[in-house]
């Protein structure tokens, strides 16, 4: 079980630049819970979980799915799709300059990765976000390659598996961004009508417009521990209310306490509970 | 050369031209504002133009949903509460009379002095405002009720509790609830339009939003403290992503823009509510034909495409 710092975890849209000034406090490696430092790895190894506290590192998309699928069963789809720029945002930065950073940083073309894969044997198509591309924001890329992996899904008759790990909408597209949000849960009714299923994974931090869309819409909803669920920030809360915050403020925990959560999942678990669950969902 | 933006702007007006919803006298009247937001798009609007929709849009003598719904619907009777935990002022739902129709009605509510603004708590909902919300949603699915929805929200409201009752996925499963809506449906954005707490109740068939209404992604100031690392810059913050009406129907995000009376809504309320109503009965008049299925077929279809990717 994670022992995080809450206060100094706030990864919402709104704060992001605050998450990274936290960020540059502390080598990667170096657990924020027990301050153990790892050899990369070795963290690696261990599915990026601390061997001493058992505190769970954030994990990119790529790493991710290796973790989940079984062995060169991932076939991705759509990886060629790229943002726009519609209203030409500019803020100190062209927001045209802050992506081409985030795909030279990160090698991917943007804060999603779509495709299908087995796991453990189970047919499933997977939608896997990655949080360091743009703090994991979802703009048009990430809401068509959600919409399209849902209309494959629906079609093939094979259940869809998405591990979220975002701040929330993407400010520098706008009005278009927050509109991802109804594209998304449209394409998920669409889903569910044809009879597929959604088994939604929550990685630290789900947060703002994908907390409160498709994330929050799987038949299943597992969360990892100490994964910050909430749709505003901890410090956009406290700033605005004035209130005390409690320890446990927008966790896993905390949401799997109030009723919003099916299962807090530990990282070793997730793949054969996953395949437990497709196995329970399958249409035969 | 026109740009880009021009050139979508002209082909979505020449669409709407032809579209029957804006036929007639007052809509004639709003796409000749339409073509002077064209022509003052030719130079890009400056800062002040959209920071002006941004005022006016919060202006304290707004018209608010109730203000609306007293000249608007006959014999309004209205729904409290979610039936869980609470009744959350921040939304009122109820039904009436739209001319021939009863329809239902779920809007945010701003309260007009400190006492109000505290009980309806400033139009920020509560999960349970949008529980409540459904509530409505559902009855009118039931008895075949056309759904009007009116926006009007900073946001959803940002609380330990509000994140304990489970904000996210109220907003969520809102939206969801509108997208399986067989009814017809039509959401107009009439002041401040923010964010997931605003979209949560504006998933329809027909989304109007009046001329010096907003509908963002964030609000200015909130998106001036993290890209400016300063809240006072909310001016440059809103000309960058633009939530006013002609932008947002350049986008694609909306159907019509509802016209204000001159100087803007607050300046005459009867006058707003009128133009309102026409354009709230034009838009069921356009939608009522449909059949349920194709109805809802075509709602999700419209929200399937919202988006621009980059062209590679």
């Amino acid at each position: 079980m994670s022992t995080q710092d809450t206060g100094h975890v706030d990864v919402s849209v709104e704060d992001k630049r605050a998450e990274d000034a936290t960020l540059g406090r502390a080598h990667p490696n170096t657990c924020p819970s027990c301050g153990s430092h790892y050899r990369d790895e070795e963290l690696q190894r261990n599915l990026r979980v601390c061997p001493q506290c058992g505190h769970h590192f954030p994990v990119r998309a790529r790493e991710r799915i290796e973790q989940l699928v079984d062995p060169e069963s991932f076939a991705e789809e759509d990886a060629d799709l790229r943002s726009a720029d519609p209203l030409a945002f500019f803020d100190l930065r062209p927001y045209t300059e802050r992506l081409a950073e985030a795909e030279m940083e990160t090698g991917l073309g943007d804060a999603i990765i779509t495709g299908s894969a087995t796991i453990e044997g189970e047919e499933c198509r997977l939608a896997v976000m990655d949080f360091a591309f743009m703090g994991g924001s979802m703009g048009s890329v990430v809401g068509e390659k959600f919409a399209r992996v849902c209309e494959r899904a629906a079609e093939g008759g094979t259940p869809l598996v998405s591990v979220s790990a975002s701040g929330g909408a993407r400010m520098q597209e706008g009005i278009l961004a927050l509109m991802q949000l109804p594209k998304t849960i449209c394409a998920i009714e669409e889903l569910h009508e044809a009879g597929g299923s959604l088994l939604s994974v929550l990685a630290h931090p789900t947060t703002g417009g994908v907390l409160a869309s498709f994330a929050s819409l799987g038949d299943v909803v597992l969360a990892e521990p100490g994964a910050l669920m909430s749709f505003a920030g901890p410090r956009v809360v406290a700033q605005t209310t004035r209130e005390k915050l409690p320890d446990d403020f927008g966790l896993a925990e905390s949401n799997y306490r109030f009723g919003h959560l099916d299962a807090i999942v530990q990282r070793e678990e997730l793949r054969p509970t996953l395949a437990r669950l497709l196995r329970l969902f399958a249409k035969v | 050369m026109p740009g880009e933006a021009e050139m979508r702007l002209r082909a979505r007006l020449s669409k709407l031209g032809a579209v029957k919803l804006l036929r007639g006298t007052k809509l004639t009247g709003e796409l000749g504002r339409l073509q002077e937001q064209l022509d003052r798009l030719q130079e890009e609007p400056s800062a002040e133009d959209i920071w002006r929709s941004v005022e006016l849009a919060r202006h304290q003598d707004r018209p608010y949903t109730l203000d609306y719904v007293d000249r608007v619907l006959d014999d309004f009777f209205e729904l409290h509460g979610d039936r869980g935990r609470a009744d959350d002022r921040a939304i009122v739902t109820g039904i009436g009379k739209l001319e021939q129709r009863t329809v239902v009605l779920v809007g945010h509510q701003k309260g007009r002095d400190l006492k109000e603004r505290t009980a309806r708590n400033f139009g920020m909902a509560y999960p349970e405002g949008y529980r409540k919300a459904m509530r409505a949603m559902s009855l009118a699915d039931r008895h075949g009720f056309p759904l009007v929805t009116l926006v009007d929200t900073p946001g959803a409201y940002p609380g330990v509790a509000a994140e304990q009752h489970g904000q996210g996925g109220a907003i969520a499963r809102s939206q969801a609830a509108m997208a399986r809506l067989s009814v017809p449906t039509v959401s107009c954005i009439i002041g401040e339009g923010g964010s997931g707490g605003a979209v949560a109740i504006a998933v329809a068939d027909l989304v109007l939003m009046q001329e010096n209404a907003i509908y963002s992604v964030i609000s200015p100031e909130g998106c001036a403290a993290i890209l400016w690392r300063d809240a006072g810059e909310a001016h440059k913050a809103a000309a960058a992503f633009k939530p006013d009406a002609a932008h947002c129907l350049e986008l694609g995000v909306i159907d019509a823009i509802v016209a204000e009376p001159d100087g803007g809504a607050h300046e005459n309320q009867d006058e707003a509510a009128r133009l309102l109503k026409e354009s709230l009965v034009a838009a069921f008049d356009e939608i009522d034909g449909l059949d349920p299925e194709e109805r809802r077929r075509v709602r999700r279809a419209k929200y399937r495409r919202m988006g621009i990717l980059a062209h590679v």
